[in-house]
């Protein structure tokens, strides 16, 4: 082959790579890392001294389709809805809000999860696998419309919400 | 009411019996009249049970407040707990000394009532914070008991205390449950025979429910008794004697399960308790099954929703009758048994009266547990009748519930009636229904069972039943088996009830108006806007200066109020199991509170 196809062969693979970032799937993700209560993600504006350099864990699951699908599905299968319904809460607070009791930076939800919270949220620190804990976040990010809209799922798995029994109904749209 | 005895011996036709039978039928018929009814007790102006006596009649005998002078009742004093969720108990009222539990975290308040709004001390129990990740329905409580000198009542984290109630010193504490099992405790406990009972909350979270008793002066457990598995932990014995062959076998709480169901099967005891001092009898029903989804667990689910009569002593079961076998719409057999002695066809019968989740008051023979009538006080679809010969309920088979979609079944997972309790005037005869018309769909989906973690599977809606209204108060006659007159509510009447000897019933409404009804005809008589909803249990006493008070607590929240309380999304009306659908307008009519009222003639 010339090494002009090979450059143009080249380009056009990079560039299909960064394209499917949000179509990649790990498939060997590693199952028995489990998250584990420790150094903290910031939870507060007040930063005495003056505000610091912080590292903040990335979520790999940012952005990523398949993981926020795994994210409901898991949201359901932990128990999660059981507290929370869909987003709307019960025994749990809301998770479609705009003002967050901790925050919803995803370090901060992660965090909520594997430490648990004082009034209630339960503490799954060494239970759940690191990996699922980040699409569970994914996912309640996509809930608040904080994950592009390709990658959001368009309902939840649950009934339907039939707008008709919502009780008053909705105020209609205006056009 | 009674006839005289002249006619009664006339009707029955015992002028051919010969003399010596109708002396003794005569004697009979004279002795029933005149036998002290349970409903009658003596009334010393005090509250010192939730339900005001170990009947749960919630009447006061005081006569002071009437349907003429109600219209002049004023606000008396008030008192804040600055708590913000559901505010359920009923203040006690002993010694002149008001006693009040909050809601998480339960905080014990004694008020002084010869000095309004003073408090004499406080106890403050510290349940743990983490518990309120366990309560299924906002982090509520029901109220305490007092005996000899001691209150009692149940912390969320599954603590019950003894307080002196003198000196607000803690007596004793006994640990009952354990959060991490999904255990939490809310309900009101009675004394009987000499102990404290008390029960476990937990039906969405797949705890094994029980019922105890324990030692008044020591909080040692007596008994426990569980609602599901062998009969050695149910505590059926050879004194067990159900009326109905459905409720008959041996262990029949293992047997109608699947494997280790049982085991995370729900029938918790969140229960109203009720106690007939003369038969030694404490009767009360089991939570709904674990999980909601009723696919997951085949078989009859016993002992879940099932009224239970047993000896306070040693927790032994004496009968049994399963209301809602193998439920399949969270219809908890837990609400209010009245215990009544009524004339029934001519005999007086020791009577039950349970309005239960599904819509149907049952009028139970209390000796024996045999089902005298069960007619609908509010909208059913979920069932058309109860079969009296085999007690069976004749289930709507289009509205079983499981993995699969079912539209409008009424009534809904809160049932025609949820907790909150009715009351009876033995003047009028009428029982005081305080309850719901709302319909739901629901939607199956697997449950994984995860301990601490609600065990439901299902996918709730909920809407206002047939009218529009979602609740409603009811004078219903338990003889006749039939509503007398009903005054709709916007709202479902979350609120407990109250009714004197002035004729007057007292409730509250989700909305925050705290009314008086003429007890005869349901008019209006008064009606007074509180700072929050009202989901408590209002009460009448007589004060240090011999007035007649009414009190109740207001303070949103609870299952039906949880859009408030806990600051829910309407956009999801899943939430809070279904009921955020149907009260998605309740945050404009009332925000978070807590607030003792008490009104008084001025």
């Amino acid at each position: 082959m010339s090494s002009r196809y090979l450059r143009v062969a080249g380009v056009f693979f990079s560039l299909l790579g960064v394209a499917c970032q949000r179509e990649e799937r790990d498939l060997r993700p590693a199952p028995t890392r489990l998250a584990m209560p420790g150094p903290a993600a910031r939870e507060s504006l007040l930063q005495p001294g003056g505000p610091q350099e912080t590292l903040t864990p990335v979520n790999p699951a940012e952005g990523n389709g398949y993981a926020i699908s795994e994210g409901q599905r898991l949201f359901n299968a932990y128990n999660c809805s059981g507290c929370h319904s869909h987003g709307g809460g019960g025994i749990g607070p809301p998770l479609i809000k705009d003002v967050w009791i901790y925050g919803n930076d995803p370090a901060v939800l992660f965090d909520t999860i594997v430490k648990g919270r004082p009034n209630g949220m339960p503490s799954w620190g060494g239970r759940l696998p690191e990996y699922e804990i980040w699409q569970i976040v994914a996912y309640i990010r996509s809930l608040n419309n904080l994950e592009p809209k390709s990658v959001t799922p368009t309902r939840s798995d649950s009934i339907e919400q039939n707008s008709h029994t919502l009780t008053p109904p909705p105020e209609p749209k205006p056009q | 009411m009674t006839d005289s005895l002249g006619a009664k011996l006339h009707r029955r036709g015992t002028m051919a019996i010969p003399n010596t039978i109708a002396a003794a039928a005569a004697l009979f018929c004279f002795a029933g009249i005149l036998l002290p009814q349970i409903q009658n007790e003596a009334d010393d102006g005090q509250w010192t049970m939730a339900a005001k006596n170990p009947a749960s009649t919630r009447y006061s005998a005081l006569s002071q407040i009437t349907t003429a002078n109600a219209k002049n009742l004023k606000l008396a004093w008030t008192f804040s707990t600055g708590l913000t969720k559901g505010h359920e108990a009923a203040p006690l009222v002993v010694n002149n000394t008001m006693y009040i539990v909050t809601p998480w975290p339960n905080i014990l308040y004694a008020l002084d009532l010869t000095n309004p709004g003073a408090t004499k001390w406080t106890y403050s129990p510290h349940p743990s914070a983490s518990s309120q990740g366990t309560a299924c329905c906002d982090v509520v409580n029901r109220g305490a008991v007092y005996y000899k000198g001691k209150i009692f009542y149940n912390t969320l984290d599954n603590y019950t205390v003894a307080v002196d109630a003198t000196t607000g010193k803690q007596v004793w504490k006994t640990l009952m449950g354990d959060i991490n099992k999904g255990e939490s405790m809310t309900m009101a406990p009675i004394v009987a025979g000499g102990k404290v009972i008390v029960g476990n909350s937990g039906g969405e979270f797949g705890v094994h429910g029980w019922m105890a008793g324990l030692e008044t002066e020591t909080g040692k457990i007596t008994w426990r008794a569980y609602a599901t598995g062998p009969d050695s932990q149910v505590l059926i014995g050879p004194d067990f004697k159900p009326f109905y062959a459905k409720d008959r076998g041996k262990d029949l709480g293992v047997k109608t399960w699947q494997g280790d169901q049982w085991k995370i099967g729900g029938g918790s005891g969140w229960s109203w308790i009720s106690y007939d001092p003369d038969l030694d009898l404490i009767y009360y029903g089991t939570s709904n099954p674990g999980p909601w989804n009723a696919d997951m667990r085949p078989g009859d689910n016993k002992w879940t929703c099932t009224l239970f009569a047993r000896k306070p002593e040693t927790g032994q079961a004496v009968w049994a009758y399963q209301i809602n076998p193998h439920d399949n719409h969270d219809y908890d057999g837990v609400n209010e048994n009245i215990l009544l002695d009524l004339t029934i066809h001519g005999q007086v019968r020791k009577v039950l009266a349970h309005p239960d989740r599904n819509g149907r008051m049952y009028l139970m023979d209390r000796t024996t547990g045999e089902v005298l009538s069960a007619e609908a006080f509010a909208y059913v679809n979920t069932s058309d009748s109860v079969d009296l010969k085999t007690g069976r309920l004749h289930e709507t088979d289009a509205k079983k519930t499981g993995f699969k979609t079912v539209r409008d079944i009424c009534p809904a997972p809160p049932g025609g009636k949820d907790w909150q309790p009715s009351s009876f005037s033995p003047r009028t005869g009428l029982i005081y229904i305080p309850h719901n018309n709302l319909c739901a769909e629901m939607s199956g989906t697997p449950a994984n069972y995860i301990a601490g973690t609600p065990y439901v599977g299902s996918d709730v809606r909920m809407y206002p039943g047939p009218g529009g209204n979602r609740g409603a108060l009811t004078a219903w006659d338990p003889v006749a088996a039939k509503p007398v007159w009903s005054v709709k509510e916007m709202f479902p009447a979350w609120s407990g009830t109250v009714v004197t000897a002035g004729d007057v019933v007292f409730y509250g409404t989700m909305d925050g108006w705290f009314k008086a009804l003429d007890a005869h005809n349901g008019n209006l008589l008064w009606k007074f806007k509180v700072g929050s909803g009202v989901i408590g249990q209002p009460i009448s006493y007589k004060g240090p200066d011999g007035k007649q008070y009414v009190a109740v607590l207001a303070g949103v929240g609870g299952w039906s109020g949880a859009i408030v309380s806990g600051g829910l999304n309407a956009a999801d009306g899943t939430a809070a199991l279904g009921f955020v659908n149907a009260m998605a307008d309740l945050p404009k009519y009332t925000t978070t509170g807590g607030m003792l009222y008490v009104f008084s003639l001025p």
